[in-house]
């Protein structure tokens, strides 16, 4: 039964609660029994929260007996990037440097999920500090990817991607900086949502490039992923850049189809390092849109080949003062023989940061230096305005663009560790939509012949969430990619 | 070259904390002396996840201060990071105003020897405070302690173009505007605690000279009276090092209030680079039109403004003006108590006299007086009338001041009245006479100085109520002048 339970949606499985044909607290048992059973290979977890998400449980239980459920997902248990400060539970964001660090606070998301009733299993696997595409950042363990064991399952929310995939939790919790919510969810077979920048508060997620940061949803299904996104976006006044806009209505019309829509597909996103297998399916997704009666149209991001380098300048200088904070004086790890406070400084941050960190921290802060600010900050900020005004121009032609998630499916472990640029190079399609501030999303379109699982990216306008859903919706309708049973 | 050949210049930089009830950034008191880290919070202790969330009260002050110095209040204005590391800094950064600060280009009149000056005030900005370090040398092996109630609390900074020439012109710069800030509620002048204080840029040039030498910074200077001896010790250094044929480098020194010399605190290679750019969790800096007309309209009128309207309505000599209008309660009670008399210049004499030695030394604020301006007034007629003299009505003030009773009460109870009746006084004087005929033979022949001794004993005898107008006109004439 416990098998069978744990390879539900989310919304088929609110939906048994609902009837009392399930309760929470078997459900929560189910993910935990399935965790015991697939976490020692996949390795997603970096703390499971066995009596923390059971108290949850029971007490949704009490509400659906009481008639009074607190939301459509009450009950349905959920994992956490560990990037989101939990009160009383460790929260490490994947370095040395923050363990043993136990949040006074919940992030409000955190907050939100908790409010609505949805038991918390524990904290997942994610590049050190959100930076990385493979997971293997990780200050404690890299994450493998549930598809093939052998692989990476992409960063740097590849701990909730893979705990989705894997079947441990129903749905997670992951950010995206620059593409770390739907490279993972391209290589795990899972949709990831990157909201609008506002969209879904940063209050209490931990900073990595704060005008690019963006938390968001990640599940099996996009009707869970809508679900999801429908508990946590929320203007909220703890968060100055938090959007004042209502909460989108993502469900109602998410069945429309694509009929009548005019889907742009830039050219500069088919380039020529696309893996052939990746770039096959997506001619064929496209295909198939067409078939469903949308128009495809050619569009131009011309200052799409500047992305890369204009976001690696701005997320590590955000970084490299974001980071500042972490200096062994009132949390985390301490040097323990530093005489000094220069040596007490040094010697926490180079032994509590792990070389990826380092990297990024010494590209910002020779971005922001005094005598390269204009060089390189102020001028990367300019492209950001020439970058989001190609979104622009293309918008006002087409509804949405389609594009491939990431050029290439899940690589091995171990293939690009030793070459960051190559690494830099899996987020080329992903970190536009984070520059110009957009929403945007992957759904599994296919697999290649090795059975690795491939993605479609949408992205839209700001705030167009429940059309990029609706998109997803209506491609997801026509395979059974969901309900394909992941071999670990 | 000597002292005198060079001329002093002098810019201020001055950190007025904003009276806001809670910090810039999140909801802590900003109440002075609690226990250490008691106003705290995750947000202003910089833990990981937290963001700023602006507290609109410091903006509302901000564009009083700058609408008040006749600045140019700018629609939008930019957060930035200013990034150091420092333990009693608690995110590594401090969020600030650099390029693009709230209000920029106002000017400050002070008043010289040479008559009214008008220093240029470059640019308002607004910053949150860092926390305290606290270097416990006693504790085993010596220990350093972070109190953080400070951190986030809101502060202005106030530059001043360069244009002060001498100490004391810095200082009664630094007077003016603190009387300002203390009158438009936004800051309490209080230098003791830190919430007003003061940075120096000072330089020296050959007299004559258009270029400006190189600056050094003087940190922290808490007293009007370190202001002017640091300035004054710094000025001298640098013109010794110009006159030995030296370099003026461009350094941050200290004021060592012992030695009573500036001493270098760090040098432009070890300066900071502090690697600013604009903060990302906070929207850009909006001010309304609405916000800034509504200050426009709240603003008081201000010393200098009340000062040439207290001479002018009220016939009162610059010299009293000024202290009267130097803080807005005083001069809100003087208004009120003059309202109810006829000459406001004996009024002054009353409050820069008898009035401000009671509140001095009874340490008593104005806001806790007890006695009304009516009763103030009141006191004051009847010393016009004769009823009681104006050594008596000291007394009588002093009551009131300490007990809030009616003055007529007092002058009744303590039985303070002047003799105003003729009968009464003429046979005192007639006795006096009496008693010294020696002395009315010697007054009469010419000897005009002892009519002193003739009032002394009619008073004497009087107990020191006898009207002095009265016993004078009677006095005068029994002995026939
Ligand atoms: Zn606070």
């Amino acid at each position: 039964m416990s098998s069978t339970l744990t390879d539900l949606s989310m919304l088929e499985l609110a939906a048994k609660l609902a009837t009392r044909e399930v309760s929470s607290v078997e459900a929560t048992r189910a993910s935990l029994q399935r965790i015991t059973q697939v976490d020692p290979k996949v390795r997603a977890f970096l703390r499971v929260d066995e009596a923390g998400a059971l108290k949850a449980a029971e007490a949704s239980d009490a509400r659906r007996q009481s008639g009074s459920p607190a939301s459509a997902l009450d009950g349905v248990p959920v994992g956490l990037k560990d990037i989101f400060l939990t009160q009383g539970v460790e929260t490490t964001c994947g370095s040395r440097i923050l363990e043993g660090f136990v949040p006074p606070y919940d992030a409000t998301v955190v907050r939100l999920l908790k409010e609505a009733g949805l038991p918390l299993l524990g904290k997942l696997n994610m590049d050190e500090f959100a930076m990385g595409s493979s997971n293997e950042s990780s200050a404690y363990f890299p994450t493998h990817n549930p598809w093939d064991l052998t692989r990476t399952p992409g960063g740097s929310s590849g701990g909730s991607a893979a705990a989705v995939a894997a079947r441990e939790v129903f749905g997670a919790l992951g950010t995206d900086t620059g593409g770390s919510i739907r490279q993972p969810a391209a290589f795990t077979n899972t949709v990831g949502l990157k909201p609008t920048y506002g969209r879904v508060s940063r209050y209490g997620v931990i900073a990595f490039a704060s005008s690019l940061d963006q938390p968001g949803p990640m599940a099996r299904t996009v009707a869970d992923t809508a679900a999801l996104l429908q508990l946590i976006a929320r203007h909220d006044p703890l968060d100055s850049t938090s959007a004042d806009v209502a909460t989108p209505d993502c469900l109602t019309g998410l069945e429309d189809g694509v009929r009548g829509l005019k889907l742009g597909v830039p050219r500069e996103y088919f380039t020529a390092g696309m893996d052939p297998e990746v770039e096959g399916t997506l001619r064929a997704s496209l295909d198939e849109f067409e078939r469903m009666g949308a128009t495809l149209v050619d569009v131009s991001l011309p200052h799409t080949k500047y992305a890369l380098a204009t976001y690696y300048l701005l997320a590590s200088s955000e970084a490299s003062s974001n980071l500042a904070r972490y200096d062994g004086i009132r949390y985390g790890q301490r040097a323990k023989d530093a005489r000094g406070l220069k040596e007490l400084y040094t010697q926490t941050r180079g032994q509590g940061f792990g070389a990826e960190v380092k990297r990024r921290i010494m590209l910002g802060t020779y971005a922001l230096s005094a005598g390269y600010y204009d060089a390189y900050y102020l001028r990367a900020q300019k492209v950001r305005t020439l970058i989001r005004e190609d979104f622009t121009r293309a918008f006002q032609q087409v509804d949405a663009l389609v594009s491939p998630t990431s050029p290439v499916p899940a690589f091995k472990l171990g293939d690009k560790v030793d070459d960051p640029l190559s690494m830099y190079l899996m987020d080329v399609y992903t970190l536009p939509c984070n520059l110009a501030g957009l929403p945007g999303l992957s759904v599994p379109c296919g697999f290649t012949q090795a059975g690795l699982p491939v993605g479609l990216q949408i992205l839209g306008r700001p705030f167009d969430e429940a059309r990029l859903l609706r998109i997803a919706r209506a491609f997801e309708r026509e395979h059974d990619f969901f309900r394909r049973a992941v071999p670990v | 070259m000597p002292l005198s050949d060079f001329q002093t210049v002098i810019g201020l930089e001055v950190h007025a904390q904003l009276l806001t009830q809670s910090k810039i950034f999140c909801g802590c008191s900003t109440a002075f002396g609690a226990e250490p880290n008691h106003h705290t919070c995750p947000v202003c202790l910089g833990m990981p996840g937290v963001l700023p969330v602006l507290n609109q009260r410091v903006v509302e002050y901000a564009v009083r201060t700058g609408l008040a110095l006749g600045c140019t209040v700018k629609p939008t204005s930019v957060w930035s990071r200013k990034n150091y590391f420092y333990p009693d800094l608690p995110k590594g950064y401090q969020i600030t105003q650099y390029d693009q600060p709230i209000c920029e280009w106002g000017e400050l009149v002070i008043d010289t020897p040479s008559g009214e000056k008008t220093v240029r005030v470059r640019r308002i900005h607004l910053e949150e405070d860092a926390g305290k370090s606290v270097h416990d040398a006693s504790a085993s092996g010596g220990q350093s302690l972070v109190d953080l109630n400070r951190a986030g609390v809101p502060l202005m900074e106030i530059v001043s173009e360069p244009d002060l020439r001498d100490a004391d012109e810095a200082v009664e710069y630094l007077k003016v505007l603190r009387d300002v800030l203390v009158y438009l509620g936004v800051n309490d002048g209080n230098l003791e605690e830190g919430s007003f204080r003061c940075d120096a840029n000072v330089s020296v040039m050959p007299k004559g000279s258009t270029t400006y030498g190189q600056r050094c910074e003087l940190k922290n200077l808490n007293s009007f009276r370190f202001l002017k001896q640091a300035i004054e010790y710094e000025a001298a250094r640098q013109v010794d090092v110009l006159e030995s044929g030296g370099k003026v480098d461009q350094e941050t020194r200290l004021w060592d209030v012992n030695k009573g010399i500036t001493r270098s605190m760090r040098s432009k290679e070890d300066a900071h680079d502090y690697r600013y750019f604009p903060e990302p969790d906070l929207q850009p800096l909006i001010v309304s039109d609405a916000l800034r007309d509504a200050q426009a309209k709240s603003l008081p009128e201000l010393p200098r403004a009340k000062r040439t309207r207290f001479m002018g309505q009220y016939g009162l000599p610059a010299y009293d003006a000024r202290i009267l209008t130097a803080e807005r309660p005083l001069a809100d009670f003087f208004e009120a108590c003059a309202a109810h008399v006829s000459d406001a210049k004996k009024l002054s004499n009353w409050f820069l006299g008898e009035l401000s030695r009671l509140l001095k030394e009874e340490g008593t604020p104005l806001s806790a007086l007890r006695f009304t301006p009516a009763q103030l007034g009141e006191l004051l007629a009847t010393v016009e009338k004769g009823t009681v003299s104006a050594n008596a009505a000291k007394d009588v003030l002093g009551e009131m001041f300490r007990t809030g009773r009616a003055p007529a009460d007092i002058i009744a109870e303590k039985g303070l009245a002047q003799v105003s009746d003729v009968g009464a006084v003429e046979a005192v004087v007639d006795d006096i006479l009496a008693k010294n005929a020696g002395e009315v033979e010697k007054y009469k022949a010419g000897k005009k100085s002892v009519y002193g001794f003739f009032v002394g004993q009619v008073m004497k005898a009087m107990k020191g109520k006898g009207n002095p107008g009265l016993v004078n006109e009677l006095l005068k004439k029994k002995l026939g002048d």
